[in-house]
C-alpha cells in the first residue's frame, strides 16, 4: 500500500475516505477539507477524529460547560484554571494542590480489570503533568443492580483493577463511593480522582514553545492498543445487544502496567526537581495526536515530529495507528537542548525508555512525517482546541411532571417502634448503605504515610507537610436518583453533601472538580439533564465561593434507549492548617453529648428509605439551602479548630439514623436518642434534609459550643448521648451493636466474596 | 554517635519513604541506599521496604535478589548485619535464601488491607527485642501475596528453634500456614514479616504506635554491640 503523504492527499482528491468509521460525522469531515484546503490524509484523518470526538473536543457540552468560567466566583485560592490537565489550587505555606476527576466508565463495563486500571493510570499521569506529585486516589464507582449476574462480573473486575494498579502505584485509596442501581446495569460509572502536591514555583503547563526545543516521548513503548478508544468507545451509545458489542470493542480498551508508571512518576519528578522541562504532557486519550497538537496549540511555535521514531512494541504498526494508540505510561515532554542529554540520564537511571522524536519549529504548523516523507500538516489548533461546537436541542422530558407528582409521601411508614426498627436494620444493610469494607480493604490506605482520614470517613484527608502539619481534605459524591428528580437541585445537592463531608473533618473547603456522567447528548431529554446539571453546579459554585477547576465530561452512557440516572459527580478540596485537629465520624467516648445541627422536614423523595424499602423513585429532591450549607460548615471548621467536638457526620443518603450506625459502630459505642418534640419518629430517623450534621460534644464543651451554634443562627438540637452498646431510641426500639453491625456489614460479603 | 539504617529502594518499591520516616521517628538517622549500588555507605542496618520491586515480575522478589545492592546485603547479613525485610522486603529475603520458605498468593486470591493483630512470639531478635514475648501488637497489613508457606520439616524447625517471630491473631488474613506473619534467621539478626511495622509509628496516620518497636529494637541491638 502507498503512504497516504500530504502530496499524495492534494493529487487524489476523489479517494474515499473512512470517515464514518472513525466515528466522525459528514459536515466534520467536510470541515477538515476546508480548514486544510485538501482532502486529509489517512494520518491527518485519524488525529482529527479522535481529537474532535465527543470524549476530546467536548463538543456538545462546552457551550453548557462555559457556564463554569463565567460564574466562577472570586478565588484569591485559584493559581491555574480550567483547560489545563488539571486546576492548580493554593493551599498556603507556599504549597500548591492539583486535583481531578475523570471517568473511564466505558472501557470498565468492556473490560472491568484493564478499563478501572487504566483509569488511575491516566488521571494519575494528568495530575503529574502539572508538577505535582501524586499523593492520593478515590474512586466513585456506580454499578447496576446488586443481584444482577453481570454486576458480579463487573464489579470485581473494577475493584481488583483499581486495586491492582493504584497498589501497584504506591498511592493510598482514601474513599469514593459506591452506589448500586439498575440504571447503571449496562453503563456502570468508573471515574477516578487523584491528588497531588507541589510547591508554587514546580507548577508546569502543556505547552511548546521555544524553537529549536527538543520534543520527548518517554515511558512505555507504543502498541496496538487502545485504537480509537476516544471515539468509538467513548463517544458512541452501547448497542442493546451488548455482547457483541463488547467483544468487538475490547481491543479499544488499553492495558496498563503500573510498574512502568511508578517508574515513570518517579522519574518524572526527578527531571522537575532539575527544572528540565519547557513543556509537559501526558499521553491518555488520543494519545499521540492528542499530546503533539495541544502541546504545539498552546505554545507559540510550530512542531516537527519524526513519527518512525517512535519506539514501538509493534513493529508492524501503520502511522495511522501510532498517532491514535492509547498505550498508557506514556508522557511528552519540551525540552531545551542544553537540557536533553541530563533529561535523557534520569530517565536510563529509572530504566525509562525515552526518545527525541521531533522539534519545536518557527511558524505554526504541526507537520508529522515517516521516514522522511510529510504525512501530517495542519494547524495545530484546528485538531486541539477548535473542533466542532454543537447546540444540541433539549427539552424537559415528558415524564418528568408524572416523575415528580409520584411523591414518596404516598408511601406506607412504618407505624410502631418495632417497624421503624426493622426499616432501620432494612436500610443499613441495603447494598447502597451496606458497609463498603469488602471493597476498600483491597486498596492500600497507608502507603506514603501521610493518610489521616480514609474511607468510610466523610472525606478522605492527607498531610501535606510534616513539620507544620498542613492538610487537605477531599471528598466525592453524587446522587443520581435526586438528579433524575430534578437535575438542576440534584448536581447542586451533590456540591453541597462533598462540601459538607469536607467541612466535617475539620477543612474549609476551596475548590470543586466534576465528573459529569448522562446520557446520549442526541438525545434531547439526557441534553436537558445535562444543560441543567451544569446550570445548578455552576449557580451553587458561585454562592458557595468554590470554583469548578477542571473535571471531565462522559456523555453516551446510555444502552440503546435507555440512558443511566444523571450523575453529576462532584468533588471538593478542602485545606486544613492542622490535620492534628481533624474531626473523625466514630463516637469513640462513652458520655458525650449528641447534637443534630440544622433543619429537618419530611423530604423522602429519592431517598435511600424509599428505594430500600419501596424500590421507589418519585418526588422531589430535598431542597438545597446554599447559604445554611455554607454556615454549616463554617460551625463544623470553627468547632473542630477550637476543639468544641470530637466527632462529626454528615447526614445524607439514609438520613440521620443511617449517620448515627455508622458513627456508632466506627467508635464501637451505642447512644440513647431522644426524639425531639416537634419530629415524628420516622421522619426523625429518616429524612434526608440536607444542611445537616451529627456531632458529639464533649460535656465541657456543651456550653461553648451551643452559644457558637446561636450567635451565629445554626439551629442546633441535642438529641441524645453517646453511651451503651445499643441504639436506644427512646420510646421506640434498641438495637444491639452487634445485630446492627451484623446487617451493615454482612452484605457485600455475602454478594461478592 | 547516631546509628545510621538504610533503606533500599528498587524500582517498584512503595514504602521506603515511609521505612526512613520510621527510622527517623525512632531516633535513628535514615540513609537510603539504591539498588543500582553495592556500596551500603556505611550503614549499621537495612531495611528492605515493601512494595513491588521490578513490578513483582516473574515472582514478587525475585528479580530484585540479583540486583548489585542486595549482593553486599547477603554477605553482611551473613555477617551478622541486622536486617529487616517488610512485605516485599520478606519476599525478598526468602527469594536470596537468607530466610527460608516463600510467600504465595492470599488463600482468598483478594489483595488485603487491614489492621491486623499479632502476637510477638519471639521477643530476642534485633528487631523485636522492645518488645515482649507472648504482647499483643496491631499493625496495617497490606498484600496479595502473603501466604507463608515452607515444608512440615522447615515448619517445624522453625518452631522448634522459636523462629517464628510473628503470628496473626483474631483469624488468619491469607492462609499462611500455622498462622505464621514473621520469621527470624538462626543468629536473630534477618528478621522477615508480612505486616507493616513502619506504618504504625505515629498515632496520627496509623492506627497505633505499635510499629516503633521494631525500629527502636534495631537501634538498642546496635548501641549495645558498640
Amino acid at each position: 500500500m502507498t503512504l497516504d503523504t500530504v502530496k499524495h492527499a492534494t493529487d487524489t482528491p476523489q479517494t474515499a475516505q473512512p470517515w464514518a468509521e472513525l466515528g466522525l460525522k459528514e459536515d466534520e469531515y467536510a470541515r477538515i477539507r476546508e480548514i486544510l484546503g485538501r482532502r486529509p490524509t489517512g494520518a491527518e484523518l485519524a488525529m482529527y477524529s479522535v481529537m474532535w470526538s465527543e470524549h476530546c473536543s467536548y463538543k456538545s457540552s462546552k457551550v453548557h460547560l462555559k457556564q463554569f468560567g463565567e460564574k466562577a466566583p472570586e478565588s484569591d485560592a485559584l493559581l491555574v484554571g480550567i483547560g489545563e490537565n488539571a486546576g492548580v489550587v493554593d493551599v498556603g505555606q507556599g504549597y500548591a494542590v492539583t486535583f481531578k476527576v475523570e471517568s473511564h466508565n466505558h472501557p470498565s463495563y468492556i473490560e472491568p480489570y484493564q478499563g478501572a486500571a487504566t483509569g488511575i493510570g491516566g488521571i494519575v499521569r494528568d495530575i503529574l503533568a502539572m508538577g505535582a506529585r501524586p499523593v492520593a486516589v478515590m474512586d466513585p464507582l456506580r454499578f447496576g443492580a446488586a443481584d444482577h449476574p453481570d454486576t458480579r462480573r463487573v464489579l470485581p473486575g473494577v475493584v481488583a483493577g483499581i486495586g491492582g494498579y493504584g497498589n501497584c502505584l504506591g498511592l493510598p485509596n482514601i474513599g469514593g463511593e459506591v452506589v448500586f442501581d439498575s440504571c447503571y446495569q449496562g453503563n456502570p460509572l468508573v471515574n477516578a480522582l487523584c491528588v497531588g502536591v507541589m510547591k508554587h514555583e514546580d507548577i508546569h503547563l502543556a505547552q511548546a514553545s521555544g524553537t529549536g526545543n527538543k520534543v520527548i516521548l518517554y515511558g512505555a513503548r507504543t502498541g496496538g492498543d487502545g485504537i480509537g478508544g476516544v471515539s468509538v468507545l467513548a463517544s458512541e451509545t452501547f448497542d442493546a445487544d451488548d455482547s457483541a458489542g463488547a467483544s468487538a470493542n475490547r481491543p479499544a480498551v488499553q492495558v496498563g502496567d503500573p510498574f512502568q508508571e511508578k517508574l515513570l512518576i518517579e522519574c518524572t519528578l526527578e527531571i522537575f526537581r532539575e527544572h528540565l522541562v519547557a513543556g509537559i504532557q501526558d499521553l491518555g486519550g488520543a494519545g499521540l495526536s492528542c499530546a503533539t497538537s495541544e502541546l504545539a496549540s498552546a505554545g507559540s511555535g510550530g512542531m516537527r515530529v519524526e513519527l518512525d521514531t517512535v519506539p514501538l512494541r509493534d513493529a508492524t504498526l501503520s502511522p495511522e495507528e501510532i498517532l491514535m494508540s492509547e498505550s498508557q505510561e506514556r508522557m511528552c515532554a519540551v525540552v531545551e537542548p542544553g537540557n536533553v542529554a541530563r533529561f535523557l540520564e534520569i530517565c536510563e537511571k529509572w530504566d525509562v525508555t525515552a526518545t527525541v522524536i521531533g522539534e519545536v519549529t518557527e511558524g505554526d504548523r504541526l507537520e508529522i512525517f515517516w521516514h522522511g516523507e510529510q504525512i501530517v500538516d495542519v494547524p495545530p489548533r484546528s485538531v486541539a482546541h477548535e473542533g466542532p461546537t454543537y447546540h444540541r436541542p433539549y427539552a424537559r422530558p415528558d415524564w418528568q411532571d408524572a416523575l415528580q407528582a409520584d411523591d414518596a409521601a404516598r408511601l406506607p411508614r412504618p407505624a410502631t417502634g418495632d417497624e421503624l426498627r426493622a426499616q432501620v436494620l432494612t436500610l443499613v444493610g441495603s447494598p447502597n448503605q451496606a458497609a463498603k469494607s469488602w471493597i476498600t480493604d483491597q486498596y492500600d490506605r497507608y502507603v506514603l504515610g501521610n493518610t489521616v482520614l480514609a474511607q468510610p470517613e466523610d472525606g478522605g484527608m492527607i498531610r501535606v507537610d510534616e513539620e507544620s502539619n498542613l492538610g487537605v481534605a477531599v471528598a466525592t459524591d453524587g446522587n443520581g436518583r435526586y438528579a433524575k428528580l430534578d437535575p438542576y437541585t440534584g448536581a447542586q445537592l451533590a456540591l453541597a453533601e462533598s462540601y459538607r463531608n469536607v467541612a466535617a473533618t475539620g477543612a474549609t473547603p476551596l475548590a470543586v472538580t466534576d465528573c459529569l456522567n448522562f446520557g446520549s447528548p442526541e438525545d434531547p431529554g439526557a441534553m436537558w439533564q445535562f444543560a441543567e446539571a451544569c446550570r445548578g453546579l455552576a449557580d451553587a459554585c458561585q454562592v458557595l465561593g468554590t470554583p469548578v477547576t477542571g473535571g471531565n465530561v462522559s456523555l453516551y452512557n446510555q444502552t440503546g434507549d435507555t440512558a443511566i440516572h444523571p450523575t453529576p459527580v462532584v468533588g471538593v478540596l478542602g485545606v486544613i492548617d492542622d490535620v492534628t485537629r481533624r474531626t473523625p465520624m466514630a463516637f469513640s467516648q462513652a458520655g458525650q453529648l449528641l447534637y443534630l445541627l440544622g433543619d429537618t422536614g419530611d423530604e423522602l423523595g429519592g431517598s435511600a428509605w424509599s428505594q430500600a424499602v419501596h424500590d421507589h423513585l418519585g418526588g422531589l429532591p430535598p431542597a438545597v439551602d446554599l447559604e445554611r450549607e455554607r454556615l454549616l460548615a463554617q460551625i463544623l471548621v470553627s468547632a473542630s479548630r477550637d476543639g468544641m467536638i470530637d466527632a462529626a457526620h454528615d447526614l445524607s443518603d439514609g438520613g440521620f439514623v443511617q449517620a448515627l450506625a455508622e458513627s456508632c459502630l466506627r467508635g464501637g459505642n451505642g447512644a440513647r436518642i431522644v426524639v425531639p418534640d416537634d419530629l415524628d419518629p420516622f421522619v426523625f430517623l429518616f429524612s434526608e434534609s440536607a444542611g445537616r450534621a451529627l456531632v458529639a460534644v464533649p460535656r465541657s464543651e456543651e456550653l461553648r459550643f451551643t452559644d457558637m451554634c446561636g450567635a451565629r443562627g445554626l439551629p442546633a438540637t441535642r438529641v441524645g448521648v453517646v453511651d451503651g452498646d445499643a441504639i436506644d431510641v427512646q420510646g421506640q426500639f434498641s438495637l444491639p451493636l452487634a445485630e446492627l453491625r451484623a446487617a451493615h456489614e454482612a452484605t457485600l460479603p455475602g454478594l461478592f466474596a | 554517635m547516631t546509628t545510621r539504617i538504610g533503606v533500599v529502594t528498587f524500582p517498584g518499591s512503595l514504602d521506603d519513604t515511609d521505612a526512613l520516616r520510621a527510622v527517623r521517628v525512632a531516633g535513628g538517622e535514615p540513609v537510603a541506599l539504591w539498588h543500582r549500588e553495592t556500596s551500603l555507605r556505611q550503614v549499621d542496618a537495612v531495611v528492605l521496604p515493601g512494595g513491588f520491586s521490578y513490578g513483582d515480575y516473574l515472582r514478587c522478589g525475585a528479580i530484585a535478589r540479583f540486583s548489585p545492592v542486595m549482593e553486599t546485603v547477603v554477605e553482611q547479613a551473613r555477617a551478622g548485619l541486622p536486617v529487616l525485610g517488610i512485605c516485599n522486603g520478606f519476599q525478598v529475603l526468602c527469594e536470596s535464601h537468607l530466610l527460608p520458605g516463600a510467600l504465595t498468593r492470599n488463600d482468598h486470591l483478594h489483595f488485603v488491607c487491614r489492621d491486623q493483630r499479632l502476637a510477638v512470639a519471639n521477643a530476642g531478635t534485633a528487631w523485636t527485642r522492645d518488645y515482649t514475648e507472648g504482647q499483643e501488637i496491631t499493625v496495617p497489613l497490606k498484600n496479595g501475596e502473603g501466604g507463608y508457606v515452607a515444608d512440615e520439616r522447615t515448619l517445624d524447625m522453625l518452631e522448634a528453634e522459636g523462629r517464628v517471630v510473628l503470628r496473626y491473631l483474631g483469624g488468619n488474613p491469607n492462609g499462611s500456614r500455622r498462622d505464621i506473619a514473621g520469621i527470624t534467621n538462626e543468629a536473630g539478626n534477618v528478621v522477615g514479616l508480612m505486616p507493616h511495622p513502619e506504618h504504625a509509628v505515629e498515632t496520627l496516620t496509623g492506627p497505633t504506635t505499635d510499629g516503633l518497636g521494631f525500629f527502636t529494637s534495631a537501634l538498642k541491638t546496635l548501641v549495645d554491640a558498640r
